[in-house]
């Protein structure tokens, strides 16, 4: 132990004066952070996660936190991470295993993005007043429609349309699986999606039976381990998506260790109670553009084309290109999750310096494409790191047609961003396979909470569309014109197509 | 038996699978198809018992998904054939491409000679229901069962002096075993990939599989009744458990 122990995290105290003595800590710590010793609640602030769960169930709100209760000498370059990360890979010589989202404090595009509002020269609309048509088709749309004209003297559509998935928000919610995520989570989600029209992606851990119900509502996944994946799967869902990549992670596959693999993840999944689930870094039946087009056709032969098929992909150097292949393989929608998205567990490296951010990734494919003369092939499903309605707006106004959420809908169950998810132990009963504690998050609860989320934020883009004077989320997709960059500097207001503040 | 015949010649794929699958739904117990060349997803996510005759070559991706009924390839397939395939059999009687079975989880697949890369990779299985089969009676080039989870790859060899000499064979295999004709030289092995004994047991349980092999290819089953075979597994069901620390 030549290195010694590394500071701890947090520090966690206790106002004795407050205290009643309830134990409701102690209970609800899955980290071990509280015990008892006689009459005196002990603390040991080095397990302590930030969950926050201790706090939040205090009822004489008699705990506090404090983060880096111990000081390093201050320097700019060797922070404090970069030598915790350090002595932690000399003592052990692994790689370092890290959840949610990036952590490290590269600003966000979003944050300097202003929107537009009507001032004199054209009125704001009132919502309350005027409808707001905010009602999203995802899918292939005809590039033109062609009538024929019946014996009875009427007028009739020839042209074949291509399913498309009918939102009611531009707000879906993204993929975590089961597996990584509880049941009780993933029930709350499905029936928000239900509740609100719009849908939820099951992640790559296949489709749970106590979800049948919501199927009409879920997107299932495809990815590079095929869990849970056969016929049944496919015909249950709404859509169907191939997962190449994420953007916590780009370029490589997951791991879902064997502890999480209980014996309902087991039999989702299909695979060996207590196994790894291991997904592969690419498909292996996909090593080109034309092996994505073979399974794209392949998954819309074996659904008989009834079905949507997206293609999610990472927001990485070349995205445009990549989504240019993707538009023309016969997907209907391309999904681009950027280098803030969340994650159960990444290795740290890669979420917090591969790939790009996905303001510059949306308004890259959405100019791609339209220059291309494909964006109607496809549609654009933006994500990674969605925190408000103006992240959802200032998205749709660089050209994206719905966001998918992720953590953002996890924090409305009770997450609070400890990025402990990897451990298994979530004490919000989100990331968990553990009974007791998958039961603290009760379904029909965690839906409100999810469905009033996505209500607030539909609400204030509706809010947002009217004082800009627009009333369908039409005429707000890609319209640039409605942003305005603030301390962007030159290349990035470029690559966004936007102007700077004022001009 | 009632049997429905399609003619292939210049049919693009949809309209081909359409009239399987309309065959299918009305009852055939046989379906034969002509003229195949080229024509993709033959079979794929087809449900039941029917069995399905294919004459000439399918595309990739032949019976993909299918749950249920028997496909015999009378001729050589392309690119992934039995990929995530769930149950039934797939019999093909010449050779195949990459990515033989991968994903597959169910059923079963026979090639008659030779399959390409990445045979037989992320084959995964579910208790005893689910349990995934790929025999090869000839070779297989580089990363045989690679990240194999579960199920059974079995190599003949027949018509080879060494069953195998492609590399990569089981690497991060986690579950199920490759078994191989006669010796199989250490650096062959991928990473994960451990070689076992071949004991008269092994032999019993796969006899029953040597013999259906044999049967649809009419071949003799004798000189395969012996313990000469290696057995690859893998080392450990977490080949990643100690790949990290915790932030």
């Amino acid at each position: 132990m030549s290195l010694g122990s590394i500071p701890p995290k947090y520090k966690v105290s206790i106002d004795r004066d407050q205290c009643m003595d309830c134990g409701r800590c102690i209970e609800n710590c899955s980290y071990g952070t509280f015990r008892r010793d006689g009459d005196k609640i002990l603390i040991q602030s080095r397990k302590c996660t930030a969950c926050l769960r201790c706090v939040s169930m205090c009822p004489r709100d008699a705990i506090s936190l404090t983060e880096n209760p111990v000081d390093y000498r201050s320097h700019p370059l060797w922070t404090r991470d970069a030598r915790e990360d350090i002595i932690k890979q000399a003592r052990s010589g692994k790689i370092i295993l890290a959840g949610m989202g990036n952590a490290s404090n590269l600003p966000s595009i979003f944050d300097r993005l202003l929107l537009d509002a009507c001032q004199v020269t054209n009125p704001s609309i009132d919502p309350l007043r005027e409808p707001m048509e905010l009602r999203t088709y995802i899918g292939k749309k005809p590039s033109k429609l062609e009538f024929k004209k019946t014996e009875a003297g009427d007028v009739e559509l020839a042209t074949k349309l291509s399913p498309n998935l009918k939102l009611e928000t531009p707000i879906m919610i993204g993929h975590m699986s089961y597996g990584a995520i509880s049941l009780n989570a993933h029930l709350s989600m499905a029936k928000a999606a239900k509740e609100t029209g719009t849908f939820m992606g099951t992640g790559e851990g296949g489709l749970h039976r106590e979800l049948y119900p919501y199927q009409g509502n879920m997107i299932v996944q495809v990815a590079s381990g095929r869990f849970g994946v056969n016929v049944d799967y496919l015909e249950r869902g709404a859509a169907i998506e191939i997962k190449i990549g994420q953007g916590a992670k780009p370029g490589i596959g997951g791991h879902l260790p064997g502890e999480k693999v209980s014996a309902e993840v087991s039999r989702t999944r299909m695979i060996p109670l207590g196994s790894d689930a291991i997904s592969p870094a690419p498909h292996h039946d996909i090593y080109s553009i034309e092996d994505l087009v073979q399974l794209v056709r392949s998954l819309k032969e074996a659904t008989e084309w009834k079905k949507p098929v997206f293609v999610k992909i990472a927001a990485v150097h070349n995205v445009a290109a990549i989504a240019a292949g993707i538009a023309r393989s016969s997907a209907d929608a391309v999904v681009i999750d950027g280098s803030r998205g969340g994650t159960g567990a990444a290795p740290k490296v890669f979420r917090d310096h591969v790939g790009i951010p996905i303001e510059g990734a949306i308004a890259s494919v959405d100019q791609k494409l339209r220059e291309q003369g494909t964006r109607n092939e496809v549609s654009i499903i933006a994500s990674g790191g969605m925190r408000n309605s103006a992240d959802l707006a200032k998205s749709i106004a660089l050209g994206a047609d719905a966001i998918y959420i992720g953590t953002a809908a996890l924090i409305s169950m009770g997450c609070r961003v400890c990025g402990n998810c990897y451990r298994g132990l979530c004490p919000w009963g989100i990331a968990t396979q553990r009974q007791d504690l998958v039961d603290r998050l009760d379904p029909e609860q965690g839906a409100r909470q999810v469905s009033n989320l996505i209500h607030a934020w539909t609400l204030e883009l509706s809010e947002l569309m009217g004082a800009a004077g627009i009333n369908s989320i039409e005429s707000m997709r890609g319209n640039r014109d409605r942003l305005r960059g603030y301390m962007l500097d030159e290349g990035i207001l470029e690559v966004l197509d936007v102007k700077n503040a004022g001009a | 038996m009632k049997t429905v015949t399609i003619d292939a010649k210049d049919l693009h794929y949809t309209p081909l699978n359409q009239k399987v699958r309309a065959a299918v739904a009305d009852g055939a117990e046989e379906i034969v198809l002509n003229n195949v060349l080229g024509q993709r997803f033959i079979g794929n996510g087809v449900r039941g018992n029917a069995r399905i005759i294919v004459n000439g070559v399918p595309g990739g991706d032949v019976c993909m998904f299918m749950s249920g009924p028997t496909c015999i390839v009378n001729g050589n397939a392309e690119h992934a054939p039995g990929n995530t395939m769930d149950k039934g059999m797939l019999v093909i009687h010449g050779s195949a491409g990459d990515a033989v079975a991968h994903g597959m989880r169910g059923g079963k697949v026979f090639v008659r000679n030779n399959i390409g890369y990445r045979g037989g990779i992320h084959m995964k299985q579910y208790e005893v229901e689910a349990r995934p089969m790929l025999v090869i009676g000839g070779t297989a080039h580089s990363f045989l069962g690679e990240y194999m989870a579960g199920g059974l790859v079995l190599v003949l060899g027949i018509g080879q002096e060494k069953a195998m000499t492609d590399r990569g064979i089981g690497s991060g295999i986690h579950g199920g075993e490759i078994i191989i004709r006669g010796e199989v030289d250490d650096h062959l092995l991928g990473v994960g990939a451990r070689k076992f004994e071949f004991t008269e047991a092994d032999l019993e349980r796969i006899k029953p599989v040597i013999e259906s092999f044999c049967e649809h290819f009419d071949l003799d089953p004798a000189p395969f009744m012996d313990t000469n075979y290696t057995r690859i597994a893998p080392a450990s069901s977490r080949p990643f458990a100690g790949k990290y620390v915790w932030e």
